[in-house]
């Protein structure tokens, strides 16, 4: 596993053409890893009917103002590994 | 899976390939109700009070229900499978200090197994986009004001965990016992639309 718990993590910025279960409006953000949540298949591969290997999955903590520009709370997205980078 | 929507097109399609699976003999039409029907048993909100009753008066349970649900919640006959697949579950309390609320921006995903199925407005683009972006506005006109010192966090299940919400024990209930603790437990409240 390449994250752990404390972490600082950047969602990747690609806007694939195809299911992604990365949402718009978190992607190239900097973020926090809460907790592993152990392996599985990236789904954005298992929707285009591809093979595709178990990996970790993180719940990673976004303050809003980074996802959004302002507000005062936190929204927390769960995140592939391979969507995900040093922060 | 919602009642009010057996005439949509998605029912008849399922409707359409359940009859093709049952004609070719690769689908049991009395074990398919059956598991149904076991699951339907316990995935209904009183499965998801129960579970928060049990943490109000049992601090252990409680300690291992936030470490591993999947794990603790045995303990009171429930399970995140109810002979499906099994999901991961992640419980997330409330506080004095800190509020949870859950949301699925992306589909509808939701703790069916505890909780049955989810509301129409859980499934809305309008409930789905704006609890994200400005969760306290949303609770407001769901009718739960928020002091401006709790914290908000929004949980949104976007990959393979479900979330539950342990809302805080209300004040004044020191002389309940534990089904009485678990009938004032809602639903929105273990979406974490309401306080309780």
């Amino acid at each position: 596993m390449r994250f752990a718990p404390g972490d600082r993590v950047r969602t990747s910025r690609v806007d694939p053409p195809h299911h992604s279960r990365l949402p718009r409006y978190a992607r190239g953000a900097v973020g926090t890893v809460v907790e592993p949540q152990g392996r599985h298949p990236l789904a954005d591969l298992r929707a285009q009917g591809l093979p595709a290997e178990p990996e970790p999955v993180y719940t990673v903590r976004f303050p809003a103002r980074e996802l959004f520009g302002d507000g005062d709370h936190s929204v927390t997205v769960d995140v592939w590994e391979s969507r995900l980078e040093d922060g | 899976m919602s009642d009010d929507h057996d005439d949509s097109a998605i029912a008849r399609q399922v409707r359409g390939v359940e009859a093709l699976l049952e004609a070719r003999g690769l689908v049991d039409p009395v074990e398919l109700d059956r598991a149904l029907q076991a699951f339907l048993a316990r995935a209904c909100p009183a499965s998801g009070a129960r579970v928060v009753a049990r943490a109000w008066v049992d601090d252990g349970f409680r300690t291992r229900l936030l470490a591993d649900a999947n794990a603790a919640l045995p303990e009171l006959g429930l399970s995140m499978g109810g002979g499906l697949q099994e999901q991961r579950l992640q419980v997330v309390a409330n506080t004095a200090d800190a509020h949870n609320v859950v949301v699925c921006t992306l589909c509808s995903c939701y703790p069916i197994a505890l909780l049955g199925p989810s509301p129409t407005w859980y499934k809305s683009e309008a409930y789905r986009s704006r609890v994200v972006r400005d969760p306290r506005a949303v609770l407001r006109e769901l009718g739960l004001e928020l002091d401006d010192a709790v914290d908000i966090t929004v949980w949104d299940a976007s990959a393979e965990t479900r979330y539950l919400v342990l809302p805080a024990r209300p004040a004044g209930t020191d002389g309940l016992d534990e089904p009485a603790l678990a009938e004032l437990v809602t639903r929105d409240g273990l979406i974490g639309v309401a306080a309780c």
